[in-house]
């Protein structure tokens, strides 16, 4: 049990000493990615060779000298590159093997933990530059990043209090309760710049002033982990990863604002962020790093997890708050905000998952050092799950103001299958669409602002050419339509005139003057609706209808898909005589055997049969068939 | 739900009695208890919690977790979130649909084998398309796959 500073000195040190003695430490990631591709299967067959093996080692392993040193095996948070995963990292070497599979176990710990040789076939080969990359750090994907909120994430076991303690955890916490009052914690995050990583991007230490200066019995603080973006998984990878430094944030939040406790409302579909946060919790209470008087600094605080029941709109805090206190998740009208009057009427100060991983290392280097992170206005870091059509998915975090183009062509690996990019979803379903004019934007909040995107939750979703934009914008309003909660008009009965008149043309009866009704419609519900659900819902359809108007064009005018995507448009497919040199590839990939011709004659489609199923053209070998 | 002795809901109930904001932890409960909300167990929350009985149905309609129709054994969740949708989802979802027999309006199969249901993001967007049958993630799914795995779980009940 901690009960002062000199406890807590004793337990780092202690943990230290703890990781210091594992030596070479074998992480395998036990990210919700990993675990579907068998990552737990081969941390037990690790686990089991590696207690047969001969203990000390002494290696020379990627030109580093090993000597004397124990082996220990570990399952960590994400690691980020779920593409090539189950992930396995070797460290402080930095090696990391990708597709690990249990038969692969034997090698590793016969050549590379005896002999100091690597596995090749595991190491990362890179298809862009055919270049082997041993090393993390080095890989392109992880290269230009610059790891934060998620710089445990990936190298500490995360259901391990001492592992924490052992990276500098709750070192921060202690810095402030005996060095710092409530207002100096509030001034040095407002001079950090750092700013709400959920969505808004609003002053983060001004919110807290807010809260702070409110005068009550009793404040409370929330941890918003109701991450409900589609195409977004950054808070779920801290939960899950570092659910540590979350609660270390939300108590220098608490301290700040003067709360007394906490809840952490995470969504219902993150089961295994729910368990990691509680057991976490839980080891802490039982270190005495939360409770009462807090390393006997005379701060109290109490945290608990608040399980969601699904509902997208909880993500606004009003609603969250309706959520925490057992009703329907509906958002009220602001002001007052939740720092005047929120959970059971209290101040309330509410803060994203991201935003409060930034905070313990904010306090440890200072906000000169965060300052220097990033651009002027949007300082530090920001997380994005880079997903869709592109060749490396996975959660990546880099300094604000990296281009989009980095983030698509370096670190993302280019499109897959080599095909043309279209268009980035940036920011999920309230967020816009950004084409290929935008590739050389700085991604940060005050850029995507200005061109009608926003970062968002930092969901990035990548559309190659194949994609239909007007089907694109169905479907993320057919979300929204389906999440509003039905309090207020515009968002209600606007978002559902929207997704008809969306359904028509997707649907081939779209009518002149339709794309003018749905900007008109969009601009109206964002400015009468009473949330941000609402307020943001029409963004896709206004930046798709900006930027592909010819699609939906296409689509009106001539009812014709021109991704051929939208099957009530379907048209079927025709060979060139011209091209066609009758290899009969197209005629036996047919599914509905519309296809006639004889080997080196000339195939043609029957119209009358063809589905459009677009089968044929992709086995054309000289594109004849469009 | 036939004969389902609802007092042994109780000492669920009794934990959070008095506690302010238990409604959904306590719902949450019962489901996993019972396998869904049926109006009777509402009514008895509401009673035992001393609620209005609307607050509780409100409550229970309106988070997509909360269902009042009995699930089956096993019950698929098939990702539809941006991710899962620009890599193939509906491919998926149809496929299923196909092979177990249900459309968009009846999403169990008579024999309570099978809840098909779709879910706006599970945040697995690396793997997709994503499925998860009973919480177990299936990862990079295609049609073809499909059969695999449910004849995978035919043989895991027997």
């Amino acid at each position: 049990m901690i009960k002062n500073k000199a406890d807590l000195r004793q337990v780092v040190k202690d943990a230290e000493a703890s990781v210091q003695s594992e030596g070479l430490r074998i992480m395998i990631c036990a990210g919700t990615g990993c675990v579907s591709n068998g990552s737990l299967d081969v941390y037990a067959e690790l686990l089991d060779q590696v207690s047969k093996l001969d203990l000390p080692i002494s290696i020379e392993l990627e030109g580093e000298k090993i000597s004397d040193s124990n082996v220990t095996v570990k399952k960590s948070g994400c690691h980020g590159f779920c593409e090539k995963g189950p992930l396995v990292k070797f460290e402080p070497l930095g090696l990391l093997y990708t597709g690990v599979k249990v038969d692969d176990v034997q090698e590793i710990v016969e050549d590379t933990l005896q002999v100091g040789k690597l596995v090749n076939r595991l190491v990362y080969h890179s298809p862009t530059d055919q270049k082997e990359y041993p090393k993390e750090k080095d890989i392109p994907f992880y290269k230009t990043q610059q790891r934060i909120a998620l710089a445990n994430c990936g190298n500490i076991d995360p259901e391990d209090i001492d592992d924490y303690l052992g990276h500098g955890g709750y070192q921060s916490l202690e810095k402030v309760l005996f060095e710092m009052d409530a207002a100096q914690v509030c001034q040095e995050i407002t001079d950090s710049g750092l700013r709400g990583r959920g969505g808004a991007g609003f002053p983060t230490g001004r919110k807290w002033e807010f809260a702070r200066m409110a005068d009550a019995d009793q404040k409370y603080i929330i941890v918003n982990g109701d991450e409900g973006d589609p195409g977004a998984f950054m808070d779920r990878s801290v939960m899950e990863g570092d659910p540590h430094r979350v609660i270390e944030g939300v108590m220098i939040g608490a301290y700040a604002t003067g709360a007394s406790k906490g809840y952490i409302y995470v969504r219902a579909e993150y089961p295994l962020a729910v368990k990691r946060l509680q057991k976490a919790i839980a080891d802490a209470e039982k270190a005495g790093l939360l409770g009462e008087n807090i390393l006997g600094s005379g701060f109290d605080f109490d945290l608990q997890v608040k399980e969601g029941a699904g509902a997208f709109v909880c993500g606004e805090e009003t609603a969250l708050i309706a959520s925490i206190e057992g009703d329907r998740g509906m958002p009220r009208p602001k002001p007052p905000f939740p720092a005047q009057s929120g959970l059971w009427g209290k101040p309330t100060n509410i803060n994203n998952v991201e935003t409060l991983a930034n905070i313990p290392i904010i306090i440890e280097k200072g906000s000169e050092w965060f300052n220097m992170i990033g651009q002027p206005n949007s300082t530090g870091t920001k997380t994005f799950a880079i997903t869709g059509d592109i060749a490396n998915t996975g959660l990546i975090e880099i300094p604000m103001g990296v281009t989009l183009r980095e983030v698509i062509y370096e670190i993302g690996g280019g499109i897959k299958d080599g095909k043309e990019f279209k268009a980035v979803q940036m920011g999920g379903p309230s967020g816009g669409t950004l084409t290929s004019e935008h590739l050389d934007l700085k991604l940060d909040f005050d850029s995507l602002q200005e061109v009608g995107a926003m970062v968002g939750s930092g969901g990035m979703v990548v559309m190659d050419e194949d994609t239909c934009m007007v089907e694109v914008a169905r479907f993320f309003l057919s979300f929204t339509q389906q999440e509003s909660c039905g309090k207020c008009t515009p968002c209600r009965v606007g978002t559902r005139r929207m997704l008809d008149i969306l359904e028509r043309i997707t649907a081939g009866e779209g009518q002149p003057g339709d794309v003018e009704k749905l900007t008109h419609l969009g601009e109206q519900i964002k400015k009468t609706s009473l949330c941000a659900l609402g307020k943001t819902a029409p963004n896709p359809v206004l930046t798709t209808t900006q930027y592909f108007r010819d699609e939906y064009e296409a689509h009106i005018e001539d009812k014709k898909c021109p991704a051929r995507q939208c099957e009530d448009l379907a048209t079927s497919y025709k060979i060139d005589p011209e091209i066609c040199i009758g290899c009969g590839l197209c005629k036996k990939e047919c599914p509905v055997a519309a296809i006639t011709g004889e080997i080196k004659q000339k195939h043609e489609i029957d119209p009358e049969i063809c589905i459009a199923c677009g089968a044929c053209e992709k086995v054309c070998p000289v594109d004849a068939i469009s | 739900m036939e004969n389902y002795d609802l007092q042994k809901l109780d000492p669920i109930i009794e934990n959070y009695r008095g506690k302010a904001g238990s409604l959904i932890p306590v719902l949450h409960k019962v489901q996993t208890e019972i396998g869904y909300l049926p109006i009777e167990a509402q009514k008895y929350v509401a009673d035992s919690l001393q609620l209005p009985y609307s607050k509780v149905f409100g409550v229970a309609t309106f988070y997509t977790q909360f269902s009042l129709e009995p699930k089956g054994e096993y019950v698929i969740h098939v990702c539809d979130g941006t991710a899962c949708h620009v890599r193939g989802s509906t491919d998926i979802l149809k496929e299923l649909r196909e092979q177990l027999e249900l459309t968009e309006e009846k999403i169990t199969t008579d024999d309570l084998q099978f809840t098909l249901e779709t879910v706006s993001c599970l945040g697995a967007c690396g793997l997709a398309p994503v499925m998860t049958i009973n919480d177990k993630v299936y990862g990079g799914m295609t049609p073809e796959k499909i059969k695999n795995v449910l004849a995978e779980l035919d043989g895991s009940d027997q």
